[in-house]
């Protein structure tokens, strides 16, 4: 689902400020640039409300954010809807036991991991991240939470890339996106 | 300045949910380091808005327009402090991350050296702007994130951390620059297990301790 059809006029507001940066990280990339939306106050509130109006009210005890990126919209949705924050980070960073899920990359292989108990068995959870492309990394971030019993209600990402159909390797979950890039 | 020293906040209730919210974990990233894990507290969700508030209460009539977080912990903080006080969010990160044109600022790591970056145009001459990241152990990032705002032409006002030392300590000292800290680092686990032939023991995960944590060299280390 995607609020971009509901046409809110707050969404042009969010779209017109995320900038796109051509051949980043490399040649043919264009790059979508979330940093400009975090400059203005008004568009990156309008965001997080977006998301919180949403998600409010849900029962949902749990938003697991995606470094690093997913680290600056998780946690206002979290405070706001009065959940947990969890972060799934890169190899090593996380200190104490955690478990990993590995996801392929177009050359090669990552990794991402989650604290053991940060979320308990039957927790409804939240995923979120400033972007879906390819799908690969939410996908490894619902497979960590459903490894520990949590219920994924949705991936909540600020904007999708629908021509490298992402949505379809998300196991069926749905996916909630503000704005579509193409 | 800890914020339990202030007026207002002594003897506040929120300040000890928050020490006792962050976990002690042991000898990570290496042997000696008693790392002190916020993500305990971003999972108790009174404990975490307690700590934002407590910031926003701090910075919102400062006439601060920039919050800039270090990556990747400060990310955790700086946002939600940013949107509260109508402030923008500037994230300072490791190299190559940020796309398009960037400023950079070396800093000083126990071995070696590493990089922050900014934006080119994110701040204008003359903003206020607040530092957040979530601990500070000898400034060498909190420096070069400041150094970084000072090029830009920014006043930086103050940095924010939840955990740091009394004194920071080391060769960096923030350049002058006021440090505002919610708690000090633990050196003890959380445990409630009874000390065997005198020594205290800690059941930390699966890991059974025993002896004297005494005064490591190293209470703090600062990693993303």
């Amino acid at each position: 689902m995607s609020a971009y059809r509901d046409k809110d006029p707050l969404i042009h507001g969010i779209q017109s400020k995320i900038r796109v940066v051509p051949n980043f990280p490399k040649p043919g990339i264009m790059f979508q640039d979330i940093t400009t939306l975090l400059l203005d106050p008004k568009a990156f509130k309008d965001t997080i409300d977006l998301f919180v109006e949403r998600y409010k009210g849900k029962n949902i005890s749990v938003v697991a954010g995606i470094e690093a990126r997913g680290f600056i919209f998780g946690p206002p949705i979290a405070l706001e809807i009065g959940a947990k924050f969890v972060p799934l980070r890169k190899p090593k960073k996380l200190p104490g036991k955690v478990i990993s899920e590995e996801y392929i990359l177009e050359y090669g292989k990552d990794c991402l991991e989650m604290h053991v108990g940060a979320v308990e068995p039957g927790e409804r959870a939240l995923v979120v991240d400033d972007l879906i492309a390819t799908g690969g990394t939410l996908c490894a971030a619902m497979q960590l939470l459903e490894r520990v019993g949590a219920e994924v209600v949705e991936c909540a990402c600020v904007i999708e890339l629908p021509d490298l159909k992402g949505r379809e390797r998300l196991n069926g979950k749905p996916l909630y996106v503000l704005v579509e890039s193409r | 300045m800890f914020a339990g020293d202030q007026n207002g906040l002594q003897g506040d209730p929120r300040l000890k949910a928050i020490s006792e919210a962050i976990r002690v974990v042991p000898h990570f990233p290496k042997p000696g380091i008693m790392f002190q894990d916020i993500t305990t507290l971003l999972l108790d969700h009174k404990a975490f808005k307690d700590t934002v508030d407590i910031f926003v209460d701090r910075y919102r009539d400062m006439g601060i327009s920039v919050v800039a977080g270090v990556e990747a912990r400060g990310f955790m903080f700086g946002p939600s402090i940013a949107l509260a006080i109508g402030a923008k969010f500037v994230p300072l990160r490791k190299p190559r991350k940020l796309p398009g044109e960037v400023i950079s600022e070396a800093y000083v790591l126990e071995y070696g050296t590493d990089c922050l970056e900014m934006h080119v145009g994110a701040v204008q001459p003359g903003e206020r702007a607040l530092v957040i990241d979530d601990l500070v152990a000898t400034g060498g990032t909190l420096s070069a994130a400041i150094r970084l705002l000072e090029r830009a032409g920014a006043q930086v006002v103050e940095c924010a951390c939840v955990v740091g030392l009394r004194e920071v300590k080391g060769q960096h000292g923030l350049n002058g620059k006021p440090l505002y800290i919610l708690v000090e680092p633990r050196q003890q686990i959380n445990c409630s297990a009874p000390p065997v032939n005198g020594v205290e023991t800690c059941r930390h995960d699966d890991l059974i301790l025993g002896g004297n944590f005494g005064s490591p060299v190293n209470t703090t280390s600062k990693s993303d």
